[in-house]
């Protein structure tokens, strides 16, 4: 067994054994990212047929694993770009000015300013809570500031990475960056806080 | 209205920069806008904590979601299996 996984990781790949070990690591990784399990479902299926179209590309110096994951991962940025294409572009380049500022001079609207919070605490409860309700504002978000967070902070992306990969500009990056904390901080004082 | 004024009013872009400030190093002239703003906006600094804090959480998040293992049906991985190898020599 030793010697047949040490083999699998010089030589050629062994297509054979792949769902077998790899599935459901892939599966957990694309339902991670997509939050949706049959994209995720489809997207293995993919990439395991397509790196069997590429199986001269695979040189060795990487794992098994580490392969079929870029694989799987340029796929899921396909997916995002996908999803982006929608309306989502439109209210970020083209959307009002967030309603949080006065127009004149860019001070917080009275009834935007931020509050305390009241939960600056440790209490292990009352966090969970909160992890909950974040969550669930994090899903209302329109699906190119999801797919910029979730490049963020599951690979942790450089900016400038992140910009080639969705094909946004730096200087949009921001806005987008601000305007989606804006309204998460917003969404979390509105959750009953 | 003077050009330190301005910064002193201007939350939204105070509040810009407090999230590039999160996420890149800002220039000079950035550091210097934000200088001017803050020690006289409760409101921002305020901004300031809630943001980082909802970072940490969002880092907590994320990082729960990655290590959640998820597993396939055994009859979508044989579904796969047989694509895999009808594709074999």
């Amino acid at each position: 067994m030793k010697n047949k996984l040490f083999q699998s990781a010089t030589n050629a790949p062994d297509a054979r054994q792949w769902v077998g070990r790899y599935a459901d690591y892939l599966y957990s990784y694309a339902v991670s990212r997509l939050e949706d399990d049959e994209q995720a479902r489809d997207l293995v299926q993919e990439t395991f047929l397509a790196a069997l179209e590429r199986l001269g590309d695979f040189r060795g110096a990487s794992s098994e694993r580490t392969w079929l994951t870029a694989i799987l991962k340029y796929k899921i940025i396909e997916v995002y770009r996908k999803r982006n294409s929608g309306l989502s572009m439109v209210r970020v380049d083209q959307g009002p000015e967030p309603e949080f500022f006065e127009h004149s001079n860019g001070h917080w609207k009275e009834d935007f300013a931020p509050r305390p919070f009241g939960v600056e605490t440790a209490d292990p409860t009352l966090r969970r809570e909160l992890a909950a309700i974040l969550q669930r504002c994090i899903q209302r978000l329109p699906a190119l500031w999801q797919s910029i967070f979730s490049l963020k902070h599951f690979d942790e992306e450089a900016t400038e990475t992140i910009c080639r990969d969705l094909k946004i500009t730096p200087a949009n990056f921001w806005v987008i960056i601000h305007r989606a904390k804006l309204n998460l901080r917003a969404c979390l004082q509105k959750e009953g806080l | 209205m003077g050009r330190i004024k301005k910064i002193q009013y201007d939350c939204r872009q105070a509040t810009y920069l407090i999230e590039k400030g999160q996420h890149t190093r800002l220039s000079i002239v950035e550091r210097v806008k934000l200088a001017i703003h803050l020690p006289g906006c409760s409101v921002c600094r305020l901004f300031r904590r809630q943001s980082r804090m909802i970072n940490r959480m969002m880092r907590g998040l994320f990082q729960a979601s990655a290590t959640r293992g998820h597993v396939l049906d055994e009859s979508v991985k044989r579904e796969m299996q047989e694509k895999i190898e009808a594709r074999l020599p």
